[in-house]
């Protein structure tokens, strides 16, 4: 329990559009524990976009609680989720969602601006971001002008500025070739294993294999929940390093 | 979140979008320059006027048969014609009789003369006046060389002159112009002083005249035909209002004007007249003020769409700054700084054209050159309040906008 970053109970969510009601959610408890890689993964339409923007906290529950850090998002406002948002979640998209006309420094950046930094600090940690996802070269660089790949680190390092508590991925290597979705796979690994906790949302098996955890969602539920093969490699390494 | 991060953020944005910025603004910048052009001219004609006016002296007030400034139609004009005009002995016998003034000067002037020496002569466009000691207090003239005319050259007819600087450079500009002689309409005087220069005031020369005692003038120029005027200085401010209502019921009683009949002479002050050409300018000034409100009002309108479409266009951006932590308020406030922006490059821009136009046009005219920061500054406020009366809608439907939809929208 006291691991528990995320906890879910009895999530659901449901949408009324004109006389239609349609359940997105219907009943998900979910725990994340700090420093897990964890895949999200069913087909569209199972729900998984919802569960994302919850998680999220895009969005909020019809019913059920969920509580992030401890604290209880499900009842808080508009305001008070961006705040959560900026501290507690990084955002990696599947389309970058990079601000087209500013330069990768400043896209780092807005986090910071928003959280209220003085600008001598934002630029150090931008640059310290973009350092670590090595970007350093291309800093004074507009999206227009980076590759795919180097768009994506730019967005993971405006995920990270803000050392948040999860990294919320959605389809991160949706846009990307195999060759370059799997250096942004490495790097998601690599950020794991330095103690970040991530969240992959996706629907392509290969992805989700790099996650140590999958979860899979259909008609609005969890339909399973098991550790991948990486997973239980994982945790059987460390019962033989106990 | 710091304004002067959400400045930059605006004018990054305007920066990005040049052309639409400049043509949005343009709108203000009429309205802007419109209004502030007519009240740096309007301001400078009565800075001018005023200037001119200020010659009269402080607390004095003048008595004519013509009003000084006339804007009605023949009718009207007729109506001053016909008066008896003041004459000499009438103006004596208020001196006389009136009780409550300091210096009372008795003026007769004729214009358009040319003014001669045996060697130079000048354009006749020069006045010839016939005044009394009293002249220079009311008149607020110091003399520069020699002396003014005394009461002992009215008792003697004194054919003497005291001239205006403009009369000394085109008769005398090498020679001392004391003590000699000047011919006006055939007759020869001796010149006595000079008087200080005192430039020109509004596209004329204050310079360009000579003065006689005023018996030489009566006795050159007969004493029929033409009115005098009559300058009077109050004892002081207080007395002001008094000093005017003893001169006009003393003169009525001279004039034999009867009870109920409205008096046959006009009275002026330095202030009646600048109330006078306030009164004339309103007009202009009610005028650029319509025009400017309705080209604000359109130039509103402009910028209220532009918003629009910017916000709609920005709808991801909107999204991503939501979605990484930007408050509803942030992003209103964003959108609202931009709209005033807009404005307020329309306002200066508009007002530093207004203000040069205007002093140009004043330039023109020889007014001196005036910057009305009153307008400036309502001209200021004025674009803020339209930037924000007509951004805060753009403003507030940005802010509203839901981040998930914001995000997927393409």
């Amino acid at each position: 329990m006291e691991n528990n970053l995320i906890d879910l109970k009895g999530i659901e969510k449901v949408y009324i559009m004109g006389t239609e009601v349609l359940y997105a959610l219907k009943g998900v408890d979910l725990k994340i524990n700090k420093n897990e890689y964890i895949a999200i993964m069913g087909p569209s339409g199972s729900g998984k976009s919802t569960l994302m923007n919850i998680i999220g906290c895009l969005d909020t529950p019809t019913s059920g609680e969920y509580f992030l850090n401890g604290k209880n998002v499900s009842e808080m406002d508009d305001d008070e989720l961006a705040e959560i948002r900026n501290l507690e979640i990084g955002f990696v998209f599947q389309t970058f969602n990079l601000l087209a006309r500013s330069n990768a420094l400043h896209n780092v950046e807005l986090p910071l601006i928003y959280k209220g930094l003085p600008k001598a600090e934002r630029i150090e940690k931008a640059e310290e971001a973009l350092y670590n996802v090595g970007l350093e070269d291309r800093m004074t660089h507009k999206p227009n002008e980076l590759s795919g790949g180097q768009r994506q680190r730019v967005a993971i390092a405006r995920a990270l500025v803000n050392d948040p508590s999860i990294i919320l991925a959605d389809e991160p290597t949706g846009n990307l070739d195999t060759k370059t979705g799997q250096e942004i796979m490495q790097l998601l690994e690599e950020l794991n294993q330095k103690g970040n906790t991530i969240i992959i949302v996706t629907h392509e098996e290969e992805i989700a294999m790099h996650a140590h955890r999958v979860v899979k969602i259909r008609d609005g539920k969890i339909e399973s929940d098991v550790k991948s093969e990486k997973g239980r490699a994982m945790s059987e390494r460390k019962e033989i390093l106990i | 979140m710091p304004v002067t991060e959400l400045i930059s953020i605006a004018f990054n944005t305007l920066r990005n979008n040049k052309i639409r910025a400049m043509l949005t603004l343009s709108g203000i910048v009429i309205g802007v320059f419109s209004i502030i052009a007519i009240m740096t001219l309007l301001n400078a004609l009565q800075a001018g006027i005023e200037g001119g006016l200020n010659s009269l002296g402080s607390n004095t007030f003048q008595v004519q048969k013509f009003p000084a400034m006339q804007f009605g139609d023949a009718h009207s004009r007729n109506k001053f014609r016909n008066r008896e005009d003041i004459t000499y002995d009438q103006g004596k016998r208020l001196k006389e009789k009136a009780t409550l003034y300091k210096y009372m000067s008795i003026e007769d002037y004729v214009y358009q003369k040319a003014f001669k020496t045996n060697k130079a002569k000048t354009n006749p466009n020069f006045y010839v006046g016939g005044v009394e000691p009293e002249y220079l207090e009311c008149n607020n003239k110091t003399i520069q060389f020699g002396r003014f005319i005394t009461q002992n050259d009215l008792i003697r007819n004194s054919k003497v002159a005291v001239i205006g600087m403009d009369v000394v450079e085109k008769l005398f500009p090498n020679v001392d112009p004391i003590g000699e002689d000047i011919i006006i309409d055939n007759s020869q005087y001796k010149v006595i002083g000079v008087f200080q220069k005192e430039g020109e005031g509004f596209g004329q020369s204050n310079d360009n005249f000579a003065l006689l005692p005023i018996t030489t003038m009566q006795q050159v120029y007969g004493k029929n035909n033409r009115s005098m005027n009559i300058a009077i200085q109050a004892p002081g401010k207080e007395e002001f209002n008094e000093s005017v209502e003893n001169v006009v019921t003393v003169l009525r009683s001279i004039r034999g004007d009867k009870p109920g009949e409205a008096d046959s002479f006009e009275i002026f002050s330095n202030e009646s007249l600048i109330g006078q050409v306030n009164n004339f300018t309103k007009y202009f000034k009610y005028g650029a003020g319509f025009i400017s409100f309705i080209a604000l009002l359109a130039a509103g309108i402009g910028i209220m769409n532009i918003m629009l479409v910017s916000v709609t266009e920005r709808t991801k951006e909107i999204g991503i700054r939501k979605a990484i932590g930007a408050k509803s308020q942030s992003v209103l406030i964003q959108f609202l700084i931009e709209a005033v922006i807009l404005c307020e490059l329309g306002g200066i821009i508009g007002i530093v054209l207004g203000i040069v136009t205007g002093n140009l046009l004043g330039m023109y005219l020889n007014s001196p050159v005036v910057i009305p920061y009153d307008w400036v500054v309502i001209g200021l406020v004025v674009c803020s309040a339209v930037g924000i009366v007509f951004g805060v809608y753009p403003a507030y439907k940005a802010a509203k906008l839901n981040p998930i939809d914001a995000l997927r929208y393409e």
